[in-house]
């Protein structure tokens, strides 16, 4: 069952991330493809010629697309591994799809236009709208270890790889994200004590020098 | 034995809306159907759906679950005895989930683009559409649903818009069947399902809606003002630069 999984992805893409955190939960031996989003192979393309992104799972030579799709394929098609990254019971999976939509939905956009948009102005509102999310995030967290119940699962795996992007906002954004959501903060700390977040996610000031980098090269 | 307690909070014309009643027409689930009225939206609402303030809502025993493509995962889930919506391999699962995801990412922007731009940017948002249909014929390709014998979760994503492309077309002027003739025959084959016909409002019905939005805004173009955050899903308009709360 392990044999022949492929999984087309970008080092520094949180949705990538995503599932390398699902396969690693697992235990699923996969091969690892680096792609470069400004040369996209032609197995990208022929693998997912929709959206023309990855990450892509290629399974048994067939692919599966978005990532949040590709988790919840990884759980159903290795049921059997454990640890479940869904719940068994029908609500507490329609809430996990739920927060997991609901990070797709606004914390990427939200987050993006921090380093994104130009202005004192246009900054601060975009950073405002974050700390907004990010506090729905941790309404949702509550008590609780995890977003959805007592297991690591779903909607974590969709939030934890923008955990990265912390450092890089705070700096940028002139913010203190930990300080302004310490529940988050310290669901962060939590998810980071899991082997397959820790080894998956690379390290904050890599993805910042990205950042720099790429800021760079549009001439701010 | 699942309990008997559904309600739904719903909007008439809403596609979304729809998807649900479809969903649970096609199990046979007996509900209490609450029509929304937007923009004054009910304190239940408010209450069952804080983060998005949205509709559709399906509350059964009292607790909510939102977001239309996943209430249909959840009926299914829950009232699995009947008439499944999901296929039962993964893969085919996947491939389900990844084209009710394609059209609520693609479909709806796109159609409405199609309708209320104006001139050459009309025209590229039609052309825009059409592509996006096409994408989707293809899928179906000579199957008779898009994932195979049985009519599902992707059909039920993309069968609710059918109803409005009457609208899109007359604004637009065009025609959709001439453009995707098997998508049309596709949908078509959808109606022939109770669950389909009896959900799905007239288009005409559709039609005189959206013109009589549409007139009550007093002006075309129709901008609406999802990003502000305060505002959002709360039926507020921006007319000529200023915040306009409109009346359906």
């Amino acid at each position: 069952m392990d044999d022949d999984v492929i999984l087309l992805d970008f080092w520094v893409s949180v949705f990538g991330q995503r599932v390398r955190i699902a396969l690693a939960e697992k235990g699923v031996h996969y091969e690892n493809r680096e792609e470069n989003p400004q040369n996209k192979t032609p197995l990208l393309l022929e693998m997912n010629p929709v959206h023309k992104k990855i990450p892509v799972l290629i399974h048994q030579g067939k692919p599966v697309c978005e990532s949040n799709i590709i988790v919840q394929y990884i759980d159903e098609a290795w049921h059997d591994k454990s640890p479940s990254l869904l719940p068994s019971d029908p609500y507490l999976r329609a809430q996990a799809r739920f927060w997991a939509d609901f990070v797709d939905k606004k914390v990427y956009e939200s987050a993006k236009k921090i380093w994104m948009t130009e202005g004192e102005e246009d900054q601060q509102v975009a950073k405002k709208e974050l700390i907004e999310v990010l506090k729905v995030l941790e309404g949702q967290l509550g008590e609780k270890p995890y977003l959805v119940g007592e297991s690591f699962g779903l909607a974590d795996i969709a939030l934890i790889p923008f955990s990265m992007w912390f450092h890089t906002l705070n700096e940028i954004g002139k913010m203190n994200i930990e300080r302004e959501c310490p529940k988050l903060a310290a669901w962060v700390n939590r998810c980071m004590e899991r082997e397959s977040v820790s080894k998956t996610l690379p390290r904050p000031h890599k993805f910042y020098e990205f950042i720099l980098e790429m800021q760079k090269k549009k001439g701010h | 034995m699942v309990g008997s307690e559904v309600i739904l909070l719903d909007f008439w014309p809403s596609m979304f809306g729809m998807r649900v009643r479809i969903a649970l027409a096609e199990k046979g689930i007996e509900y209490d159907y609450k029509e929304q009225d937007l923009p004054d939206k009910s304190t239940l609402l408010l209450e069952m759906n804080p983060v998005h303030k949205k509709i559709p809502v399906l509350i059964h025993k009292g607790k909510p679950i939102n977001e239309s493509c996943i209430i249909v995962q959840y009926i299914d889930e829950t009232w699995k005895d009947k008439s499944p919506l999901m296929p039962s391999d993964p893969y085919t699962r996947a491939q389900a989930r990844f084209w009710a995801d394609y059209v609520d990412k693609k479909v709806y922007d796109a159609l409405k683009k199609s309708g209320t731009l104006k001139g050459e940017q009309q025209e590229k948002a039609k052309k825009e559409f059409i592509e996006i249909l096409k994408v989707l014929e293809g899928q179906i390709g000579e199957k008779p649903y898009f994932m195979g014998e049985s009519f599902g979760y992707a059909d039920i994503a993309l069968v609710t818009f059918y109803c409005w492309f009457y609208t899109f077309e007359t604004l637009g002027n065009y025609s959709i069947e001439k453009e995707c003739p098997k998508l049309i025959a596709w949908a078509k084959r959808c109606m022939q399902r109770e669950s389909v016909s009896k959900t799905l409002p007239d288009s005409k019905k559709i039609y005189e809606f959206f013109m009589e939005m549409r007139s009550k805004l007093g002006h075309d173009h129709i901008q609406k003002v999802e990003d502000f955050s305060p505002f959002r899903g709360r039926g507020v308009f921006l007319k000529h630069g200023r915040l306009v709360r409109i009346r359906y």
